[in-house]
């Protein structure tokens, strides 16, 4: 199981270096990293020691960027046939689905990792509490855990990487302006405060803001655990099914 | 070995295999054969746990594919319809990847990969991604996954589609090679694949078995079996009518392809085929007639198939010996 798992992460992750297209993705995404922590978010204008300004932007920039990396993890298998190779080899399709979720969770990581100049920056022009910058590390990778499972299962249920992708943005968009400010007034004073905290509490963008906030809170973690579990149970169910179906 | 009870396999109101058996013993090698959509590759697809059936189920070795799937996909190897791979791997590291799935220590993964890219002579294009290469090589990658890790069983659909006729000489033979100590399941669309490598066909259509036996005994069943075949140039037929004429038999059709013509004489009911084509050679030696060909049909697979399918193609023009024109040049 574990040997198979393995194997599957290490071919997956492979795979998205033989075509430039990843080393564009991760150029792309440095950029866009760079363009709103520096421009949207007035980094130096705001003359704070702090990241506050790069992370703010990460739920906003992952809602694109990861989709277009999960978007392939099952439509492009179902699109060549490799998918009827994939689940006659002997091994647990949990692996399967776990490998390649881990795959693409390693490639985001990656880009995420490769912001590091903006931390040797801002240690260089001040004296950041680089405890806080961690955790902010964290949750923003946690965060990503999450987009891609939402991701990975959305994948499943199509052939076409334009659909998965157009509605992993959609579904990852819901779950994260359930918690943005702007949709919570909507329901203020008239819902009953246990919805609105419900809803808030569905919103990834809620869980990863107390984490940027400096505190890695076991409540937040277990909630990112939860919603990836979920996901990535929902995609076995979904490609199980359609092994009955037939499509 | 492969049992196969009771096999369905339904798209909502559409039924693509219907109530399917069979066994492949060690040492068989069955060939399935079907028009396109008959069911071939839904009913392996079923067999090697990609699709899960309706009703009823398949057993390899022993392991039912439904109920014990991983025991039963670690003894099959498997080439699915199209050869699928990954594209931006390269044949060597697609092998290395399959013998690491499939749990092979080291050295008896390189063995294994040595063996199977001599099996299916890679050799070439290892490290050449699978996209880059011809459709022979990357059915031939096909190939070398499902016969790797030396499977007892084996499920090929269209093994040798897409190759040219020595590397279908060659995949054949390797079939046939392999055969001794595996089950081996192939499909095929091409007739004389399984003349040449099965021990044992089965004709289904519309998802049912409509025949199986050996090739031979499934050839036996066509009308022509047992007639007697004379071929010969165009101008030589007015010489071939007057000569049936005085030979007891029940009738014969012509069939008329490029300069050849070509009859089928039907012995007399209650006669010996042998000696309608004993009574033949004599007659023409007689006759001073020197035919192209003068052979006893043992019958044609293609024929039993056209039939057994319902694509049965035009009959041939019947051949009076008596009293008729024969238009030679207006049938083809």
């Amino acid at each position: 199981m574990m040997r198979a798992l393995t194997a599957i992460t290490a071919r997956e992750f492979a795979g998205y270096f033989t075509t430039p297209l990843a080393f564009v993705f991760i150029i792309v995404f440095l950029l866009a990293n760079g363009l709103a922590t520096f421009y949207l978010g007035a980094y130096f204008a705001m003359g704070q020691a702090d990241l506050t300004s790069f992370f703010m932007f990460h739920p906003w920039l992952y809602l694109f960027f990861l989709p277009a990396i999960s978007m392939r993890l099952w439509a492009e298998e179902r699109r060549n046939g490799s998918i009827e190779l994939l689940l006659t080899l002997p091994i647990p399709l949990t692996a399967v689905v776990i490998g390649k979720y881990l795959a693409a969770l390693a490639f985001s990581a990656l880009a995420l990792a490769l912001t590091f100049p903006i931390w040797l920056t801002v240690n260089y022009l001040g004296e950041p509490d680089n405890g806080v910058i961690f955790a902010s590390y964290v949750g923003s990778l946690m965060l990503a855990g999450g987009y891609l499972a939402i991701g990975s299962c959305l994948s499943a249920l199509t052939r076409n990487q334009v659909i998965a992708f157009v509605i992993s943005v959609v579904v990852c968009f819901l779950f994260t302006v359930s918690g943005a400010p702007l949709v919570l007034e909507l329901f203020d004073g008239w819902a009953p405060q246990a919805l609105i905290e419900t809803l808030a509490g569905f919103s990834l963008l809620t869980h990863f803001r107390a984490i940027t906030g400096g505190v890695i809170d076991m409540r937040d973690v277990m909630f990112f655990a939860t919603l990836i579990g979920v996901f990535l149970m929902a995609t076995v169910i979904v490609v199980d099914m359609k092994k009955a179906e037939g499509a | 070995m492969i049992e196969v009870e009771h096999l369905v396999k339904k798209f909502g109101d559409f039924t693509a295999v219907n109530d399917l058996s069979f066994t492949v013993a060690r040492g068989q090698v069955m060939g399935f054969l079907g028009p396109n959509g008959a069911g071939k590759s839904t009913t392996m697809k079923m067999i090697t746990g990609f699709l899960r059936p309706s009703s009823g189920t398949a057993r390899i070795m022993g392991m039912d594919i439904c109920d014990h799937m991983l025991a039963a996909q670690r003894h099959f190897g498997y080439l699915p319809e199209g050869a699928p791979a990954w594209p931006d791997m390269t044949p060597r590291a697609f092998l290395q990847f399959i013998t690491q799935i499939r749990g092979l220590d080291k050295a008896a993964a390189r063995a294994a990969e040595a063996r199977a890219i001599e099996m299916t002579e890679l050799h070439g294009v290892l490290d050449q991604p699978i996209d880059t290469l011809s459709k022979g090589y990357r059915r031939r990658v096909g190939l070398a996954q499902a016969i790797v890790h030396d499977p007892d069983v084996l499920v090929m659909d269209e093994p040798t589609d897409g190759l040219d006729p020595n590397q279908k000489f060659q995949v054949r033979r390797a079939i046939t090679d392999m055969a001794r100590d595996k089950a081996i399941i192939i499909s095929t669309h091409i007739l004389e694949e399984v003349d040449a490598v099965c021990g044992a066909a089965m004709i289904i259509d519309r998802g049912q078995i409509v025949a199986e036996g050996t090739p031979s005994a499934l050839a036996a069943r066509s009308r022509y079996s047992g007639t007697v075949t004379l071929t010969l140039a165009h101008e030589q037929l007015p010489a071939a009518q007057n000569l049936l004429q005085n030979i007891n038999h029940r009738s014969a059709e012509l069939v008329t392809r490029g300069d050849e013509s070509t009859l089928h004489i039907f012995a007399a009911d209650g006669t010996e085929p042998g000696a309608l084509l004993a009574d033949m050679r004599a007659a023409i030696g007689a006759a001073g007639l020197a035919p192209r060909a003068l052979a006893l049909e043992t019958g044609r697979l293609d024929d039993v198939f056209g039939a057994l399918t319902g694509k049965a193609r035009p009959a041939a023009a019947p051949f009076h010996a008596t009293g008729m024109e024969n238009d030679k040049g207006a049938a083809s």
